[in-house]
């Protein structure tokens, strides 16, 4: 099969992607690719790149080699962040990053889809379907209550959420989401992984995430990452009985 | 559009500022004009042009607060864009004085008769027209600072890095005006003006003019600056300052909107400068000089980075302290003016205005939030 029919129909083609930092190979030839409301868990050890590969999707890091495709058809690695958000790319941080001194409802309205040019945000007034669609995600990310708080004065676990109401806000075609339940408890891990279900039934979804009881509940495909390329893939169960990942990432 | 714009910058806070300003700018003339000698309300003369230049001052660190307090970029030449806008105003007092100079060339100002100029150096074209002067006054600084941002902030330079080279700009151009042959009259400036449109500008009435036209200025730059920091662009702003790559990730382009806040407020640097060098009546490379630049972080940083109130407060507090200050212990000011900075930093990190709103702010709001849930803490202070 060629390598353009190969693209085609896919939301995000990753193929013979490699980058070095001074000498240390953090991706190596990784091969990755996700279909339209499809989602895929990426798990892996520490360093296996896995920040990287949301680096170079989202155009913060550009690759030494390798295609990266966006909707098969858009190049990424010509592309700078924020014309790659505008193309419909979301992502959420391994660290949660909300603008801490802004409240939680002006936190969505800056993600809101809404043109993002400069004259065009100096005259924005918020229609009354904008005001609804931000109460809605209040609504489904649980904040309705504090919309009106400083996003600093969250918990770890609602910076979380508040991002990905921010996600949902920017209405991406591909979410990429780093460890989303970092510092969640466990009813608010299993909520999650509803929410994220939920939200790939229309769109695509790279989870990365160490939580492996998070990943079961997500169901989805899964592939195994370890020193910057691919170690395994398939379901759940194949992965995690596949005796190199247990070797290097789950132990024995 | 703009109606809606404009109602939402007048929150009541701002409303109420702008319009002490307004009277302000009406009182005091008149109160110097009209009122005898003898009433305690009395203004006296000299108070007029050192007041007024309090408030070009205040405009300038209004500016500053704009790209610094919003949008995170420490300037630290901001000096330099109302130096050019006092520039472009003093070009036009020189022409105004014609042949009433003391070589009474009809043409040359007096300095560049003893600098042995033929003729007028071509950008001095056109500055015997107000109207003219009055656009220059809005385009150079408007054009320096959208050159330098387009590059620097292109490039990504944040932080200190930026600050040492919008500090370079300001010394470089410092050096550029000091020479003879730059045709701004070298080490010693523009000065012995005669008139200002018609009116001599020594005369009461146009002191008492200027002033009102310094606060009618300030009082629309802060609403300008309203509008700004009020609309979803202010946000944004503030994003770009709290979390620069997150907002690129967003879809922001965090180079324009650092350079439209780096524009504005270089236009209202440029208009303080115009409206100050009529005022104190010489406009000299000294006005360039980095310690200038500085001098305004520190207004803005003791009133209040990060509000529109602050630096208004900050430069009018700062600088009528320096006058009695240098007045009192002339050697001493800038040691004062580093303690200030040194006690602000410390104890007052967000000035004046932002420390007695947080009291305001958590003395109104506490019972309420201690009844509702844990007690949590005060956000940081961005960086």
């Amino acid at each position: 099969m060629s390598e353009a029919r190969e693209k085609l129909g896919t939301m995000l083609y990753l193929n013979g992607v490699s980058v070095s930092f001074d000498g240390f190979r953090a991706l190596n030839n990784l091969s990755i690719i996700v279909h339209p409301a499809e989602m895929l868990a990426i798990i892996g050890p520490n360093g296996a790149g896995k920040t990287t590969m949301m680096d170079i999707i989202t155009g913060k890091t550009r690759p030494d080699d390798g295609d990266v495709y966006f909707d098969g058809r858009t190049d990424l690695t010509k592309l700078d962040e924020a014309k790659i958000a505008n193309l419909g790319i979301g992502r959420k941080f391994q660290k949660p990053t909300v603008f801490e001194s802004q409240t939680v409802w002006d936190n969505l309205v800056l993600a809101l889809k809404k043109p993002r040019g400069v004259f065009a945000s100096l005259s924005y007034h918020a229609s009354g379907a904008d005001t609804a669609r931000i109460e809605e995600i209040l609504a489904t990310v649980r904040m309705t209550a504090r919309k009106h708080d400083l996003a600093a004065d969250l918990s770890h676990g609602q910076k979380q959420w508040l991002e990905i109401g921010m996600l949902l806000a920017q209405d991406p075609k591909l979410l990429l989401v780093d460890e989303p339940v970092a510092g969640m408890t466990d009813s608010e891990t299993v909520e999650t992984a509803k929410l994220l279900k939920e939200i790939a039934k229309t769109r695509s979804i790279v989870v990365v995430e160490h939580d492996m009881s998070f990943v079961r509940d997500l169901g989805s495909r899964v592939t195994c990452l370890a020193e910057g390329s691919v170690l395994a893939e398939g379901t759940l169960e194949q992965v995690s009985a596949n005796p190199m990942v247990i070797e290097r990432y789950l132990g024995r | 559009m703009i109606t809606q714009m404009l109602f939402r910058a007048l929150d009541r806070k701002t409303a109420w500022v702008a319009l002490l300003i307004l009277i302000a700018a009406a009182a005091v003339p008149l109160a110097n004009l009209y009122l005898p000698a003898s009433n305690p309300l009395h203004v006296p003369d000299y108070a007029v042009p050192l007041f007024g230049k309090y408030l070009t001052y205040a405009m300038l660190a209004l500016a500053l607060d704009l790209v610094w307090g919003y949008c995170g970029i420490l300037s630290l030449g901001h000096g330099a864009f109302f130096a050019l806008g006092g520039y472009a105003m003093g070009m036009y007092l020189m022409r105004e004085i014609g042949p009433r100079g003391v070589y009474a060339n009809p043409i040359l100002p007096d300095f560049m008769v003893f600098l042995n100029y033929k003729a007028l150096p071509w950008y001095w074209n056109g500055f015997d027209n107000f109207w003219f002067a009055a656009l220059m006054v809005v385009l150079v600084p408007a054009a320096l600072a959208f050159a330098f941002g387009w590059f620097a902030f292109r490039s990504r330079v944040t932080g200190v890095y930026l600050s040492i080279i919008t500090q370079a700009l300001t010394y470089a151009l410092l050096l550029a005006f000091f020479r003879n042959d730059m045709g701004f009259g070298g080490n010693n400036g523009l000065t012995d003006f005669k008139d200002i449109l018609g009116a001599n500008i020594q005369a009461g009435t146009t002191r008492a003019a200027l002033f009102a036209a310094s606060g009618i200025a300030l009082a629309l730059a802060l609403l300008v600056c309203s509008m700004i920091v009020n609309s979803k662009l202010g946000k944004v702003m503030v994003a770009v300052r709290d979390a620069e790559s997150r907002t690129r990730f967003l879809g922001y382009r965090v180079e324009n909107v650092k350079l439209f806040a780096f524009v504005v407020s270089a236009v209202i640097a440029g208009i303080a400068g115009a409206l100050y060098v009529p005022q104190v009546g010489i406009i000299n490379p000294s006005e360039f000089e980095p310690a200038n630049s500085i001098e305004i972080v520190i207004w803005t940083a003791v009133g209040g980075r990060g509000t529109l109130i602050g630096p208004i407060i900050g430069g009018i507090l700062v600088n009528f302290g320096k006058s009695i200050f240098t007045g009192w212990l002339p050697d001493y000011w800038l040691f004062a003016l580093g303690g200030l900075f040194v006690f602000v930093t410390l104890f007052l990190p967000k000035g004046i205005v932002g420390t007695v709103t947080g009291l305001w702010v958590s003395t109104r709001r506490r019972p309420v939030v201690a009844a509702a849930e844990v007690l949590q803490p005060e956000p940081e202070a961005a960086e």
